[in-house]
């Protein structure tokens, strides 16, 4: 421990002096958040739609507007040859193409069953999707709509609700939990708070040591009598004290700007998130020791990054990803980490609930910080 | 004071995988002198100091430095040394002053004690006027004050300088010199290494390194002295002319001269004994009374060139 006091404070004066480093732990988190997080947006809306309408009466022009109504869809354009029909598609203008034939609203009428085309660009898989399921449910819904009118009519019902009404045959009655409004930014914001901790940590504390092996000061501390964990401590506890500090900044930020409220215990999460600030410490520390020059540690350090963005929920459930990848992201502090936010954020979740994700962290704080520990020699070679 | 030497290596090796970067040295370094190492780059100096320090692992031999095996306690030497190396290691965004403080820390002087010092060694060094300027916008030779100021704060009994004054102005190195000679009038030992020959002459006792291997270790005068440099037989000479190089081209097509090196605008002749000032004038100068001849003793440059030339011909043999 000896020499802690004077790293420690050196630190500081380093961080103190460097507008970059407070630029980069403070405003650039804030700012990423707030980007990032209006930007994410996984419920799809707004479809460009081109329709070709060869029936142009009532029935054709209810269906339009039964589409649009949901949002899913816009009506760019109202085309009247197939030419235009099948540019608008080509062109990228529209990525649902609806073709209403010259018949529809006499087959209709005639009780006969109608067809419409629905053309759908399948490049964007998650649009095609959303489009795809958005039509289906619309036109069995107006669908349904038709056939209980007839039911009425012929005073025949498949079932009837508690008032006597025609009805369908079985209800569901779906109450989303946590998130209601299904609003993405619920779920991608707390994650955010996770990647973005673990980036500017990650950075920061391994340029710290990996600036000083570049530049010789380093070398120069190992001549002294300072001890390796004096030397260890004095680096990081200041980073973790200005990641406290980035980390309260964010929560902030996310429950005034995304109204993203924290349903369960604040110290708890603040807790938890003191174990994964020191498990990114940990991270840094190890770069730094794997790096000798600050842009071998840059490369280090986005090879941690890359799969913590990717891999850790974060982006895409892990439950869909092949095996030997869902077990390595157990391998992340920051699978846990987001788990651990997400639980205590929205669901309102405590120790009870979370225990594994907390035991899973604790095992990779304890595993990093021990191996780069180990690795951090008071030595060159 | 005691009679054991501040450092003492003996079969002092370092590999860096199979490269041998230092082979076998053998050295010994008294209290109170000034220890000149001399080689060329990548001859060994630094990884020399760097084991003495403490900071590279020994492959092989044994090191005691202030009568502490460098192996077993490396710690207890740390407390006791002071250490400048090559670059300039001081922290560009802190001022002076904080470098110093930084060091009275990490050496855990208590505040009444750093005072003392600190105002001990900007006095000495004379950086008072820059003491609460960033260190990285002062010129080479104040950098180097400063870096030596930081090195002294904790009083060491010894200090290593790796090629302190590399790369700043004639001036400002002697200047460092000055200090370095009262450094080593208070009694403290130091370890310099250097490839300035003007340099090593001041030193008390200097070693060569050659290729990882010690080939010369002693006082400045016992190497000028010794029969390699020398040898029975033969003189020393200096010439000076207008056209120096007309000058060694003759004299090196002449079996007498054994050798001969350009020194600027002189030459320095090492001939067999016979041959006198006026027949060197006579048979090299093409008897041109402008021609300049006069016998000289050898100087460490003749010294490290005679063995330096040694050590190939070894080599190759």
């Amino acid at each position: 421990m000896r020499g802690f006091w004077a790293i420690f404070f050196k630190e500081f004066a380093h961080i103190r002096r460097s507008r970059s480093t407070l630029f980069f732990a403070l405003a650039v988190p804030s700012l990423q958040l707030m980007i990032f997080g209006y930007a994410i947006e996984v419920t799809i809306r707004h479809i460009p739609m081109v329709v070709y309408d060869l029936d142009g009466r009532q029935e054709s022009r209810r269906l339009i507007e039964a589409l649009e109504s949901a949002e899913t869809f816009k009506v760019r354009e109202q085309v009247q040859d197939q030419e235009s029909f099948r540019r608008a598609l080509t062109s990228g203008r529209a990525k649902v193409g609806l073709l209403i034939p010259a018949d529809y609203s006499e087959k209709l009428l005639y009780g006969q069953q109608a067809a419409i085309q629905v053309l759908v660009d399948g490049s964007d898989s998650q649009v095609a999707t959303t489009a795809q399921n958005t039509v289906v449910l619309l036109t069995s819904a107006l669908s349904m709509q038709k056939a209980r009118a007839f039911g009425e009519a012929l005073q025949v019902a498949p079932a009837r609700d508690p008032t006597g009404r025609l009805a369908t045959i079985i209800d569901p009655r779906v109450r989303l939990l946590y998130n209601p409004n299904l609003e993405s930014s619920h779920f991608f914001v707390p994650g955010l708070v996770a990647i973005i901790l673990q980036l500017v940590l990650l950075f920061l504390t391994s340029f710290s040591i990996v600036r000083e092996r570049e530049l010789g000061t380093l070398e120069q501390i190992f001549v002294t009598p300072v001890g390796r964990g004096g030397l260890i401590l004095g680096k990081l506890v200041p980073y973790s004290i200005l990641a406290l500090g980035e980390l309260l900044l964010v929560l902030l930020i996310m429950v005034l700007v995304f109204g993203v409220s924290i349903n369960g215990s604040i110290m708890l999460l603040i807790g938890l998130c003191s174990l994964f600030i020191v498990t990114v410490l940990g991270l840094g520390l190890l770069v730094s020791t794997l790096a000798t020059t600050q842009v071998e540690g840059l490369q280090f350090a986005f090879l941690i990054m890359m799969p913590s963005i990717l891999l850790s929920g974060f982006m895409f459930p892990r439950s869909e990803m092949p095996l030997p990848i869902y077990l390595a992201t157990f391998c992340l502090p920051a699978t846990y980490f987001i788990e651990i936010l997400r639980g205590v954020i929205l669901r309102g979740a405590d120790l009870w609930d979370l225990w594994p994700q907390v035991l899973g962290l604790t095992a990779c704080a304890a595993a990093i910080l021990s191996f780069s520990i180990f690795r951090f020699r008071k030595q060159l070679d | 004071m005691n009679a054991s030497p501040v450092i003492s290596t003996s079969q002092l090796t370092r590999r860096f995988g199979t490269f041998v970067a230092v082979r076998d040295v053998n050295l010994r370094v008294e209290r109170g002198t000034i220890f000149g190492l001399l080689g060329p780059n990548g001859s060994g100096k630094s990884t020399i100091i760097r084991m003495l320090c403490g900071l590279l692992p020994v492959s092989h031999g044994q090191a005691t430095v202030l009568g502490e095996d460098v192996r077993l306690r490396p710690e207890a030497i740390k407390r006791r040394i002071g250490y400048m190396s090559q670059k300039f290691s001081l922290y560009s965004d802190l001022s002076s002053r904080e470098n110093l403080e930084f060091y009275g820390r990490v050496y855990g002087l208590p505040p009444q004690r750093y005072r003392e010092r600190e105002e001990a060694v900007v006095a000495w060094t004379g950086i008072a006027p820059y003491i609460d300027r960033p260190a990285g916008n002062l010129s080479g030779g104040w950098k180097q004050r400063l870096a030596l100021a930081c090195a002294l704060i904790h009083e060491p009994e010894l200090v290593f300088l790796d090629e302190p004054t590399a790369g700043i102005d004639p001036v400002a190195r002697r200047e460092l010199w000055d200090l370095l000679f009262d450094l080593s009038h208070r009694g403290i030992t130091l370890f310099v290494t250097t490839h300035y020959m003007d340099e090593a002459e001041r030193c008390s006792h200097v070693g060569y390194i050659y290729l990882s291997r010690m080939v010369a270790l002693g006082r400045p005068q016992e190497l000028k002295n010794m029969p390699s440099v020398t040898p029975p037989g033969t003189r020393r000479w200096e010439m000076r002319a207008a056209e120096p190089l007309d000058l060694l081209a003759r004299a090196r097509r002449q079996p007498a001269v054994l050798d001969a090196t350009l020194f600027g605008d002189t030459i320095h002749l090492l001939a067999e004994e016979q041959w006198t000032a006026e027949r060197l004038q006579r048979e090299l100068g093409s008897g041109d009374p402008t021609v300049l001849v006069r016998p000289i003793a050898p100087t460490l440059e003749d010294v490290f060139v005679t063995l330096t030339r040694e050590q190939v011909q070894q080599g190759v043999a």
